[in-house]
């Protein structure tokens, strides 16, 4: 008997696994998703594994060793499709911070013998690397949109994804502006939707999980924050996480206290 | 796959599969005898520890939980702690009992993962809980739904199920309204039963006969089952605070692994997780585990890892009663969170992740900023534990053919749940025989 369904593929590179998480936080789904693909390689869900090619891979996490470098030539030559799942593969994630300390000084803080890693000094996107098909934002990415994804993929259709910002999310669901009423920094006027503005929900500051929106413009809301009352470090650190990797939020956050000499602990 | 013949044979098998993180394996065997064993960590490091510094500790509950996807709120939880005590913040109960139940949510859904979709399969003969679910549907989508639990109550009390976003030093950004916690009572009494149903499925699994010689470490609850807090205890007999505990663990960097491997007092190596926390406060477990416990068999130690998934099953009864408990006697804290005046101090907080002790250690300064920080995860103190472990079973198993070998071994590393991205990633096993 042959097995024609699209063959899955879940690659994991410096990451968390909890956009792949995420797969399996389908609970009602996951056992119909294993019914109509297949999953041909899909480490930390079985131990069956399948050459490629593949008609689909899901690839979580950033590039930060030469190894990787090349895993990813292969991984993209034996994929028809490739999606990137999550902050780590599409911005280089909250580990992209070292893009901007002084050479050799991460290492050297967490391990007695650096000699002993073969880690690049930069930790970057997929995309930087290989082309790469859809990208989906977010640290964590949403359940939702990853059904969606995988559904437009078998469908041979383009996936429906937003690139409004957060703020649209807040005002749908009809919470009330934190930024406006009591001057709370929050980055949700520049950050893209996906998480339906959950932070704001609970009186917090968005701290931009899904990255920058589209036509953000940082620059505008540092204004506003400054003059609400955050300091320049403060707001320097808000642009500075999981997506410091994406020179809209990466830039915003140099240009506000010249990373790498950020602040240092007194 | 197997090279060479009689006394000198290698049996290879590229990527060891159902575990979090990639990492390798190695067992050499000399004339029937396992030589050398090697669990080797090459997840590529993400130096949390660095960017930690000069980052605002009020950041740190946010940034570390990005450290793992599958145990995030045992990042917060430590974070917080270590935090709250660097500056001299109490919590007040009712935030204490809402970490819990938060907790609880994860304990939940991260046990559940393990038992039904990385562990189990290996006792039934299956690559994975889909083929599993090809023979034992149920099985599979009781297992999914205890899952769908831990999430619930992740999202009612945390806002999402990986990387919650309520979780802030000194309690939450806003506690969940009482209706909507009262909500999870109904979900949570179907779960605890079904994880009674789970203990007396995998209590009924074949177990390989080994008895590993454990030093267990655990924290030790006071009057309930250890989870955000408690003194670190030892089966031969410490008994100290987590920051006592922590000034004794001695971390090595050894060449094959970019986990740092941790020794008590530099020299002893120890075992933290479900065996140990067992072991340590069988006492203290609710009824209704107790019960389940005895039902599957299980004296108050267990010390055969493999056994570990039916000690992982008791602790989901334990934790989804444990659950309904504090749903039950939900009073939302009020304020949400305890105000932090910033002060420069030093700070140590141990949790119970759902596969063991992990601890934080902070030092801020006086405007509330890291100046350095220590994480040690449960992976890198079982690590050498796990190794040993790899050696007695395969040393206890080299009669049976390279396949089921390897398939043991790799069995052996999954009962410990290993947390390679937390420790730092990717498994491949090579067994040689020489």
């Amino acid at each position: 008997m042959t097995d024609d369904r699209p063959t899955v593929a879940v690659w994991k590179f410096a990451s968390c696994d909890g956009c792949q998480l995420t797969l399996l936080d389908c609970e009602d789904e996951f056992l119909t998703i294993a019914g109509v693909v297949r999953f041909a390689h899909f480490a930390e869900v079985s131990r069956a594994r399948v050459d490629g090619p593949y008609d689909l891979s899901l690839v979580e996490g950033s590039i930060t060793t030469e190894e990787d470098l090349l895993r990813i030539q292969e991984i993209r030559a034996a994929s028809r499709r490739l999606v990137t799942i999550g902050a780590c593969a599409v911005a280089g994630g909250i580990q992209a911070l070292r893009n901007f300390a002084a050479e050799g000084a991460y290492a050297a803080a967490v391990y007695a013998h650096p000699e002993y890693l073969s880690s690049l000094e930069t930790s970057t996107a997929i995309a930087a690397h290989v082309p790469v098909d859809v990208e989906l934002q977010g640290c964590p990415i949403s359940r939702r949109q990853l059904l969606e994804v995988i559904t437009a993929e078998l469908a041979h259709r383009r996936p429906v994804l937003p690139s409004h910002s957060v703020c649209q999310e807040c005002k749908a669901a009809g919470t009330v502006c934190l930024t406006v009423c009591d001057g709370t920094a929050c980055l949700g006027p520049v950050t893209r939707a996906g998480c339906g503005a959950l932070c704001p929900s609970i009186g917090r500051g968005c701290f931009g999980c899904f990255g920058p929106s589209s036509g953000a413009n940082p620059g505008a809301l540092v204004d506003e924050l400054l003059g609400a009352g955050t300091s320049r470090a403060e707001a320097s650190r808000l642009f500075a996480t999981f997506n410091v990797g994406n020179p809209v939020f990466g830039d915003q956050s140099a240009a506000l206290t010249g990373r790498g000499e950020q602040e240092e602990p007194t | 796959m197997t090279h060479g013949s009689g006394t000198h044979r290698t049996v290879a098998v590229e990527g060891l599969s159902r575990v979090e993180g990639e990492g390798s394996l190695r067992v050499d065997v000399r004339d029937g005898v396992v030589e050398d064993v090697a669990l080797t960590i090459f997840e590529p490091p993400r130096f949390f520890e660095a960017l930690l510094r000069g980052r605002a500790a009020a950041e740190a509950p946010d940034i570390t939980a990005r450290i793992c996807g599958i145990c995030p709120v045992a990042y917060q939880m430590s974070a917080c702690a270590a935090v709250e005590d660097a500056v001299g913040v109490r919590v007040d109960d009712r935030v204490t009992a809402l970490r819990r139940l938060l907790y609880c949510g994860e304990w939940i859904q991260s046990h559940a993962l393990h038992v039904y979709l990385l562990h189990a399969p290996d006792f039934l003969g299956c690559a994975d809980a889909v083929e599993l679910a090809e023979r034992d549907r149920a099985a599979v989508q009781r297992g999914l739904a205890l899952k769908k639990t831990g999430n619930l109550v992740m999202e009612t009390v945390g806002g999402r199920a990986v990387h919650p976003v309520n979780v802030r030093v000194g309690g939450f950004y806003r506690a969940p309204s009482p209706a909507a916690v009262a909500a999870l009572a109904g979900p949570l009494e179907r779960a605890r039963d079904a994880a009674v149903a789970t203990v007396g499925w995998v209590a009924g699994f074949d177990f390989p006969d080994v008895e590993g010689e454990y030093r267990f470490v655990a924290l030790r609850g006071d009057g309930c089952y250890p989870m955000e807090s408690g003194r670190v205890v030892s089966s031969d007999g410490l008994d100290v605070t987590a920051a006592a505990f922590a000034d004794r663990v001695v971390e090595e960097h050894v060449a094959r692994s970019t986990a740092l491997h941790a020794r008590l007092d530099g020299r002893l190596e120890y075992l933290t997780g479900p065996l140990a926390r067992y072991a340590l406060n069988a006492d203290q477990l609710p009824e209704v585990a107790v019960r389940a416990a005895a039902a599957a068999g299980l004296g108050t130690r267990c010390a055969n890892p493999f056994r570990s998934i039916v000690v992982r099953a008791v602790e989901l009864v334990a934790a989804c009663d444990e659950a309904l408990r504090l749903v039950n006697g939900y009073e939302p804290p009020e304020p949400a969170a305890a105000p932090v005046e910033w002060q420069a101090g030093v700070g140590t907080g141990a949790t119970e992740a759902p596969r063991g002790l992990l601890f934080h250690r902070y030092e801020l300064d006086g405007a509330g900023l890291i100046r350095s920080a220590r994480i040690v995860p449960p992976t890198s103190q079982n690590q050498l534990t796990i190794e040993a472990d790899l050696r007695r079973v395969a040393q206890a198993g080299l009669d049976l053919p390279d396949d089921q070998l390897t398939w043991r071994c790799e069995q052996a590393v999954r009962n410990h749940d290993p947390c390679i991205s937390c420790a730092a990633h990717f498994l491949d096993l090579t067994v040689a025989r020489r």
